[in-house]
């Protein structure tokens, strides 16, 4: 027996409102884990500091003229350009089956992304020749058991052919590994050329440029440059590095940071006052309890401790939980998702979050009680006077 | 035998509101070691304040209290409480056991406070349970208990740390009359064999004769004579 022991077993002296305790911080931290992770997924892709991109001042939906890509790979500073279309791709069902396809200039999109396409030369090069061809992401083709050389009709929910079809058939050949972080995660490549042939509007107009600069050190002479060259032209551009990009992205699927901040906030916000308040009753009810260890010859400093040490270990077990929880549910998710979209893994710093946080809760909500328990008279506890 | 305990002009009071109460004036007493001695007074008589002086839970407004020849009124928070965990062992009319711990671990709690090995405390549990007949419930908890044997694992806790003091406030008050013979017997044999100084706080004459010698404390004040003897 140890100071250890005493702290677990007061813990669980009344096992149903431990565990329900234990059941609302594990929930709080459930929710901080899959938040946190969710939004360091969506905006943690891998970035290269000397990869831009320019899009339409009015917003990110907006597309541009082509012209303006073919005046942004000739300006001074750029080493490499494409340009990107987002397709509103979905395969069967456009819920379930939805997916982020992209229509890319084939060699250029592979110069700007190299690092993230290593892919056997075969199947570069077939992407490359072939126009109905399309690349996946590996992920997304073993959720749908898709094979290489295998036809896959894709749909769109924005654009449609001139026959007012909006199905297009695609050749798979070849897939992208995609580990964590990749650029390329949940990706699905198809043709510019292709698509911009077959639709029924918007043609010779492409969604942004990506584009590599010569050195870090030139990113913001180059985006001033691009952008007032375009400046009081009908497509005004918005020139940005990579990261901001894609926190902008992310942005159009909402506030993620503002909202797990809330959320969050007022999970723990709860909790603190059900913890707070349970753990005060709790030690009030062993008034006498503490009185007794005291008249044994236990320090009040160790008393304190053990108080302490009961809301820590309370804090901690609820943490831990939740983390297991949230890392579970993630891989649920993720394994749902079948790799679409980026891959939401459960966050390693969120850990260490977790840990400052549970430390925090245990301190806050055993301090009251414990600095009780810590005052306490002998002669009061026992009622002996 | 040499004192173990003695008071020297000890004042101790209370302020309840704007009143001042006032337990002890100038109290003076002395305790031999190996007594055994029973204090008999009526409700509010200082009884159980006198017994929170001698254990270190209470401290007095003026005056001496020496244990061993130790001033003990002169020890802080920290010393005082070391100093209880080494010399006093406590007994109280509602055992105060810890009921989410079986017996021997209710008796091993004192220990933690010391340096032996953890096989060391299993030895010195088993021997205060043996020592109040209660080894065959080592691993029962307290409401599995009576009355009874929850005071004998009480007085088991308060002897395994081989306190030369036994501090009993109305060891008894909670039990039939033959428990409660069963439980003065125990003391008696700790003070007789194992030399054990017994102070106890009690309001029943028949228990109070098991004690080697009476004391009545009245308004703060012990009889004269019954000091003297």
């Amino acid at each position: 027996m140890n100071d250890i022991f005493l702290m677990r077993k007061n813990l669980f002296r009344k096992p149903l409102r431990t565990t329900l305790l234990i059941v609302s911080i594990f929930i709080a931290f459930m929710i901080l884990a899959v938040t946190f992770s969710f939004n360091n997924a969506i905006s943690n892709f891998n970035t290269l500091p000397t990869r831009m991109v320019s899009l339409s001042k009015i917003n990110f939906t907006e597309s541009l003229p082509m012209a303006h890509f073919e005046r942004i790979s000739q300006m001074e500073g750029v080493a490499a350009a494409t340009h990107m279309n987002w397709f509103g791709g979905y395969y069967q069902d456009p819920q379930r089956g939805f997916m982020p396809v992209f229509a890319v200039d084939p060699e250029t999109y592979f110069q700007v992304y190299s690092e993230d396409l290593q892919i056997p030369a075969a199947q570069r090069d077939a992407f490359f020749n072939e126009r109905t061809a399309m690349l996946v992401a590996e992920p997304v083709a073993q959720r749908w058991g898709w094979r290489v050389g295998q036809r896959v009709p894709l749909n769109s929910n924005i654009f449609s052919q001139a026959d007012g079809r909006r199905v297009w058939d695609f050749v798979l050949v070849g897939t992208i590994p995609t580990p964590p972080g990749s650029s390329q995660s949940g990706s699905v490549l198809i043709h510019y050329d292709y698509f911009n042939e077959t639709i029924s509007f918007g043609r010779d107009r492409i969604g942004w440029i990506p584009f590599l600069t010569t050195s870090a050190s030139v990113n913001d002479r180059v985006s001033d440059a691009i952008d007032a060259r375009f400046a009081n032209s009908a497509d005004e551009t918005s020139t940005q590095d990579e990261a901001t990009f894609n926190k902008s992205f992310a942005a159009q699927l909402g506030n993620i940071a503002l909202v797990v901040t809330l959320v969050v906030g007022a999970a723990f916000a709860a909790i603190l006052l059900i913890v707070g308040t349970t753990m005060a009753l709790a030690v009030r009810e062993r008034t006498r309890e503490v009185g007794v260890m005291k008249s044994l010859g236990f320090s009040s400093s160790r008393v304190l401790r053990m108080v302490l040490g009961e809301s820590l270990l309370l804090s901690f077990l609820g943490a831990g939980l939740g983390m297991l929880g949230a890392a579970g549910l993630l891989t649920l998710m993720s394994n749902a998702g079948g790799g679409q979209g980026p891959p939401i893994g459960f966050a390693p710093a969120v850990l260490g979050w977790g840990a400052l946080i549970a430390l925090g809760l245990g301190l806050v909500t055993g301090l009251a009680p414990a600095m009780a328990a810590y005052r306490l008279r002998i002669v009061d506890a026992l009622g002996r006077r | 035998m040499p004192d173990l305990i003695r008071l020297t002009d000890v004042e101790k009071g209370y302020t309840r509101g704007k009143e001042k109460i006032v337990i002890f004036d100038k109290l003076t007493m002395h305790i031999e070691a190996g007594d055994f001695v029973a204090i008999m007074g009526p409700s509010g008589s200082g009884k159980t304040t006198l017994l929170n002086l001698l254990g270190g839970t209470d401290k007095a407004d003026k005056g001496a209290i020496e244990f061993d020849g130790k001033h003990i009124e002169k020890l802080n928070e920290g010393q005082l409480t070391a100093w209880r965990a080494a010399n006093v062992g406590f007994i109280f009319q509602f055992y105060n056991l810890m009921p989410i711990l079986t017996a021997a671990q209710n008796v091993e709690l004192p220990l933690l406070l010391t340096r032996l090995s953890p096989a060391k405390r299993r030895a010195n549990v088993a021997t205060a349970l043996k020592v109040v007949g209660l080894e065959d419930r080592a691993r029962h908890r307290p409401r599995e208990m009576s009355g009874g044997q929850q005071q004998r694992v009480a007085i088991a806790r308060a002897i395994v740390s081989d306190p030369k003091l036994l501090l009993c406030d109305e060891p008894t008050g909670d039990l039939d009359r033959a428990t409660a013979d069963e439980i003065l017997g125990t003391l008696q044999v700790l003070n007789r064999d194992l030399g054990k100084t017994i102070i106890m706080v009690t309001h029943d004459a028949q228990a109070a004769r098991f004690a080697k010698r009476t004391l009545h404390l009245d308004k703060g004040r012990f009889e004269a004579a019954e000091l003297a003897a």
